[in-house]
């Protein structure tokens, strides 16, 4: 289907089940791929079992067009990243799915009542205002001390909520951020860099738990990322923005796709080697993707078995 | 204390203490001291119309303080111009107005002192009812956005995002500002109402660790200042207002200086 923004298809074809809202679904493993970047024509329904569903977003701020006709899906169960260079678009697509933002053309629908835990990209610590970090994940909803003590916990931020919230690392505070949105026990989780300030063994430690966590719950999660190595590992789907979708797919097929090889080639791979210092000698791993038990057969999403 | 007027003017003082405190604290949070400084300033527009209208000054403070926050959420929706350039405008406007309709009405003999520092020895019984019925009023009403405003004083996009209802959130803290506003300008004047907001709760946040002990503890330093203040004003003879102020003030030095002195910022 030429000019087909694919983003929904994986998750459409995991429910056989679904009216087909499309004339034609591809059921073959590259389904993902294509060569049509843009998508001008009308827009395409909307995805009437995902949890947040967008077509045709247009953006532009200052004279500048942010968002090119994206269109994107996220399913309950499924772990679909967004990734892309900076100023690609990825955290404007981001606030306009949550309604943070208008989009100039396009809807963005939300399933009625969706439940959203959210890690913003900045977050300002504000001295002005006296909270702990009990109290902070508490705003996410009223929940029993023990539930958040335990929540702390969990996300590995165990005895710090008599802190100041003010007085925490980057790496604490992403890790409370995280537990205020998982105590709201998320229909969907919308992560926007989410590990920011933690180190390299908390990083990973934390992907396991969101996915761990996914598995057990079945909530979706939308993760941007512009971290390579950790969206192939963790993610059912990815989404590869550049104020278009580029390309999008499980993470095997994206990564062997010319678009993305254009967007993260061998210069970005090395510069994304660099960032990760001594832990990453895998500077192939963008550019020329190493074998995983998954990379061989068809579009599969790990999440819904 | 035994003079009427001396008890009138501690309960109103001791009354508008209790409903500037929790107030206050978001006004600092939401870093709306110039905001709150702009609506009070336009009261004294307020105050022009009522004399020449013989209505209620209070009434028609409170029409004016609820008019301009509405101008200022329109205003607020354009970008080209700074939003505190335009409170810097709107206040000033405010008070050269002010000025010339209180003097157009009343004759250049009119006391403008009173209406920009207020009278607190001169507040009478309906001001009272004003106080406690109004703060009353106000104080249920921040009851009632005190989770979804501190949220989104916290993080207003994580808020947002959770489903948080800001826009009708705001809408209702500015009225309840408005009115609090209102309220004060009888009291404590155009000039040093926000002074009346700000100082307790700035006073207050050192020594805080929860977002409702700075509220109570900003009650605290309000209702004592409102009483060492009205006492030097009393023992010295000086106006009530800015005595109250003063006190406001060296609480607010005191508070202040461990922090100063940690070298915490």
């Amino acid at each position: 289907m030429e000019g087909h923004e694919p983003s929904g298809e994986a998750a459409a074809l995991a429910r056989a089940d679904r009216p087909l809202a499309r004339p034609v679904v591809h059921d073959h493993g590259d389904h993902d791929h294509h060569d049509h970047p843009h998508y001008d024509g009308p827009a395409l329904a909307h995805d009437a079992g995902a949890l947040i569903s967008a077509r045709s977003l247009w953006l532009s701020r200052s004279g500048r067009t942010i968002l090119q006709g994206v269109d994107i899906d996220i399913a309950a169960g499924e772990i679909v990243t967004l990734i892309g260079p900076n100023g690609a678009g990825k955290t404007t697509l981001v606030r306009v799915l949550l309604g943070l933002e208008s989009p100039d053309k396009g809807k963005t629908v939300r399933k009625p009542g969706l439940v959203v835990g959210y890690v913003p990209q900045r977050f300002e610590l504000d001295r002005a205002i006296p909270i702990n970090v009990a109290r902070f994940v508490e705003l996410g909803r009223g929940a029993e001390d023990e539930e958040i003590e335990r929540m702390l916990a969990d996300v590995g931020a165990g005895r710090i909520g008599d802190r100041q919230l003010s007085d925490l690392s980057g790496g604490e505070l992403q890790r409370v951020l995280l537990a205020r949105a998982l105590i709201r026990s998320p229909d969907v989780l919308v992560l926007d860099e989410p590990v920011r300030g933690v180190d390299y063994a908390g990083e990973a430690e934390l992907y396991n738990l969101i996915g761990k966590l996914r598995s057990e719950k079945g909530f979706g999660v939308l993760l941007v990322s512009h971290d390579l190595h950790v969206v192939m590992a963790q993610s059912d789907r990815v989404v590869c923005l550049n104020r278009h979708v580029c390309c999008s797919g499980i993470p095997q097929s994206v990564a062997q796709h010319p678009e993305y090889a254009r967007l993260f080639g061998p210069q970005a791979a090395r510069a994304f080697g660099l960032y990760h210092h001594s832990h990453d000698h895998r500077h192939d791993l963008a550019g020329e993707p190493q074998p995983s038990p998954g990379a061989g057969r068809s579009d599969q999403r790990p999440g819904t078995q | 204390m035994g003079e009427p007027f001396l008890l009138r003017a501690l309960l109103a003082g001791l009354g508008l203490a209790l409903v500037a405190a929790p107030l206050g604290c978001f006004v600092v949070w939401r870093r709306m001291a110039y905001y709150g400084e702009t609506v009070a300033q336009a009261g004294l527009i307020g105050i022009a119309a009522g004399l020449a209208l013989s209505l209620n000054l209070t009434l028609s403070v409170l029409i004016v303080t609820f008019a301009v926050s509405g101008l200022l959420l329109l205003l607020g929706r354009q970008q080209i111009v700074p939003f505190d350039s335009l409170l810097g405008l709107l206040a000033h406007t405010a008070l050269a107005v002010g000025v010339i309709a209180t003097a157009m009405v009343r004759g250049p003999q009119l006391d403008l002192m009173a209406f920009l520092f207020g009278d607190i020895f001169a507040v009478t019984g309906t001001d009272l009812q004003w106080i406690y019925l109004g703060g009353a009023a106000a104080l249920i009403g921040l009851l009632f956005v005190w989770r979804p405003m501190l949220a989104l004083s916290v993080h207003e996009d994580l808020a947002a995002a959770e489903g948080t209802p800001t826009a009708r959130t705001k809408l209702i803290f500015v009225l309840i500002l408005a009115l609090v506003v209102a309220i004060a300008i009888k009291i404590v004047g155009v000039l040093l109402t926000i002074a009346f907001l700000i100082m307790p709760a700035a006073a207050a946040r050192p020594l805080s660790e929860t977002p409702e002990q700075m509220a109570l503890f900003a009650a605290i330093f309000g209702g004592l200042s409102v009483a060492l203040g009205l006492f030097l004003s009393v023992t010295f003879d000086a106006p009530g207002g800015p005595s109250i102020v003063v006190m406001l003030a060296l609480f607010f030095a005191v508070a202040i200086l461990p922090t100063i002195l940690r070298g915490r910022r």
